[in-house]
């Protein structure tokens, strides 16, 4: 699959096994194969998503140097570290300002904002309501295992209330957000959830987000097998798979309000919001060529004598 | 104008097109000025939520190309800690402006202080070199920002203007010169071939060629310890390798980036060695002591942190005494003392902050080193 691996068969040829034939990876291109194996564990969601990822920009027909992802810390934020494209590993919970700046320096390339839940609704938190309200134009993807899986499994802003975490070793007594309703309220134009079964939906979901003008936003609840499923005896990465595909049910267009996650009942996922509204720098050049008249009239003024005779 | 208005003007006349920035006073006027006048030259502004987003967004924009400031006063230069730790470690040119004001915490935030300088160099966390440079009038706020920018584009890091409220607010004539006279240094770019191309490999001045986003050469940028390549490491040789290129760099290239001026220092016994608004007090204390027929002078520091450590020791073996008149109970008077080695009798002129030093304080100090009554510093350690 990779060069590291195909240069190094390892232990298993030499015990006189048959010679293992390397296959190229379809999306060999896209990955900084002389940095994998990956740091996620077996059973973990994330390359599910990553595999998603390296889909939709294939498929998205936009040129290669025109793309590029920021990640912040965190399980997912090693993303941008496998993506052989413009990548951004920057500091906890600001990966979204860091986006901003680089979108707005160099409008013409998508940026794909690639983090975990923790470091995009806790640490990062504020700067993710001020983008979704900007409508900066930015792909946001937030892979949510439902805790902080780096260091080991702690509670999280996405803990479910009364499951066990190593800081809440008796059940969590905080609820957590709903990352999707909040989204829609901050003014994000796109709004989707699937789990990381739904492969072909979260790759679709991401190539209508990076054609998407403005804000979009898709969360992904993914296994975390080596800490919240072991942790709260959910079972291995199979009986997570199991799980998460027997509880999902899709609604599209709901209420995100109402698109609960109850472990008990259902995992609602789906395609929520998908509106139109002025980017950040739709707005900016408008309010700047000053062809409104001041707040709150707001209305077109009528062209200038002078510009009507150059016009 | 004013200082911050002063310093807008510098940064677009250095090529700055993206500034990003949370009102603080005394800052407030720089990014005023810098909202009015980017969209007129095609740059971006953006007011972000926080410091700690104006920090990340301006090196974002470094990273899209552009030349980036932000500027603010000290909760908010606390702030934006975490991501000038960034800007150091992945290298990334940038300009940060901080008017300082009175502290700790809010402190007088409308009022002055020299108290953040050795927040400058140590306040984000881990071993690196910083380079600060201290402005002492408008005109400087316009002349060393361009230069902050120079030297942020030639050694690819965030550079920190260490201003203060007093130069910030003051109103003074500034001349700005024709594009033409004003030198411009823009960041080294990589050649080659793209494939060849690894983002943190230095040239023989210790400088790596930067490739931006979207110009094909596919960079990976990451806070982590990181090789040539940009990719993580976790190991103490890549350690030692990133720590070597990101210290050496300004340390071998100290005698380009310091500078200072000298006034009347050809004969002097006692140097008063001072930065941004205290030169101002410092100068007219030298004149009235030159008055008064003692031999003093005074050594104006521009640069702040690489700190002119040759020109120190050097001026410690010539002088009898050297003062340091600072709006703080002494910060930059430790790294006087450590350069004069003993060899010369260092003597402080605190001030807790709130307004500037008057210039009959040091002249005072002056005046006793000049008796041969300065025993060292702890002598001087009384407040104002």
């Amino acid at each position: 699959m990779t060069a590291e691996r195909r240069k190094a068969p390892g232990k298993a040829a030499g015990k006189g096994s048959a010679r293992k034939v390397s296959v190229p990876h379809p999306h060999d291109a896209l990955l900084r194969t002389d940095r994998i194996p990956h740091i996620w564990c077996a059973g973990c969601g994330i390359g599910t998503v990553f595999g998603c990822v390296l889909s939709a920009i294939s498929k998205s027909g936009l040129p290669l140097d025109d793309i590029a992802m920021v990640s912040g810390i965190g399980c997912t934020g090693r993303m941008a570290g496998y993506l052989n494209l413009d990548s951004f590993h920057t500091t906890h919970g600001r990966a979204i300002p860091f986006a901003t700046g680089l979108k707005l320096a160099r409008p013409q390339t998508s940026v794909i904002v690639a983090s975990g839940d923790g470091d995009l609704f806790a640490i990062g938190g504020n700067h993710f309501i001020h983008a979704a309200r900007r409508n900066m134009d930015l792909t946001v993807l937030c892979v949510n295992n439902f805790n902080y899986g780096m260091t080991g499994g702690q509670v999280a802003p996405s803990t479910p209330f009364g499951a066990k975490t190593t800081t809440t070793s008796i059940g969590n007594y905080e609820d957590p957000f709903n990352f999707c309703s909040l989204a829609a309220d901050c003014g994000a134009v796109y709004v989707a959830r699937w789990t990381s079964l739904h492969v072909r939906w979260i790759t679709e979901s991401l190539n209508e987000a990076m054609q998407k003008k403005g804000f979009s936003f898709i969360e992904i609840l993914a296994p975390c097998v080596t800490n919240f499923g072991k942790r709260n005896r959910i079972g291995d990465a199979v009986d997570l798979a199991k799980f998460f595909h027997q509880r999902s049910v899709i609604r599209n267009n709901i209420d995100p309000k109402e698109a609960v996650l109850d472990f008990n009942q259902q995992l609602v996922v789906g395609k929520f919001v998908d509106i139109e509204r002025p980017t950040f720098l739709d707005n900016y050049e408008l309010i700047h060529r000053r062809e409104l008249e001041a707040w709150p009239g707001l209305e077109t003024k009528e062209p200038s004598p002078q510009r009507q005779a150059q016009g | 104008m004013n200082g911050d208005e002063a310093c807008c003007e510098g940064a677009l006349a250095a090529g700055c097109r993206f500034f990003a920035a949370y009102p603080i006073t005394p800052a407030t006027e720089v990014a005023e000025r810098m909202s009015d006048r980017l969209p007129e030259v095609g740059g971006v502004f953006i007011q972000m939520e926080d410091e700690l987003a104006s920090m990340a967004a301006i090196l974002g924009a470094s990273w899209g190309g552009m030349k980036a400031m932000t500027s603010t006063s000290g909760p908010g230069f606390s702030l934006m800690m975490e991501n000038i730790g960034l800007g150091l470690c992945t290298e990334t040119p940038c300009v940060v402006c901080n008017v300082q004001r009175a502290g700790p915490s809010t402190g007088l935030p409308t009022l002055v202080a020299q108290a953040d300088m050795m927040q400058a160099r140590w306040g984000s966390h881990g071993h690196s070199e910083i380079i600060a440079i201290s402005p002492s009038s408008p005109q400087e706020m316009f002349d060393f920002t361009v230069w902050a920018f120079n030297l942020s584009e030639q050694y690819r890091l965030p550079v920190i203007i260490l201003a203060d409220e007093v130069v910030g607010h003051m109103t003074e004539r500034v001349v700005i010169p024709r594009p033409d006279e004003i030198q411009v240094i823009d960041r080294k770019r990589p050649a080659g071939p793209k494939e060849k191309y690894l983002p943190y490999r230095p040239d023989p001045d210790g400088v790596a060629p930067m490739a931006c986003a979207g110009e094909g050469y596919r960079v990976h940028i990451s806070g982590l310890t990181h090789d040539q390549r940009g990719y993580p490491v976790m190991d103490e040789i890549a350690q030692a390798e990133m720590m070597d290129r990101i210290v050496q760099k300004v340390r071998k290239n100290v005698d380009r980036i310091v500078r200072y001026d000298s006034f009347l220092m050809d004969d002097a016994d006692v140097a008063v060695v001072a930065y941004g608004i205290s030169v101002r007090s410092a100068k007219r204390a030298v004149a009235e002591a030159r008055e008064r027929g003692i031999k003093a002078g005074l050594v104006k520091l521009n640069t702040i942190w690489p700190f002119p450590e040759e020109m120190i020791r050097d001026l410690a073996g010539r002088v009898q005494a050297m003062i340091m008149p600072e709006i703080n109970y002494g910060q930059m008077v430790l790294e006087l003392e450590r350069c004069a080695g003993g060899r010369c009798a260092v003597q402080l002129v605190p001030h807790a902050g709130g307004a500037v030093i008057r210039p009959e304080r040091i002249l005072a100090a002056i005046d006793e080193a000049a008796r041969g009554a300065a025993t060292g510093r702890s002598g001087a350690r009384e407040t104002a």
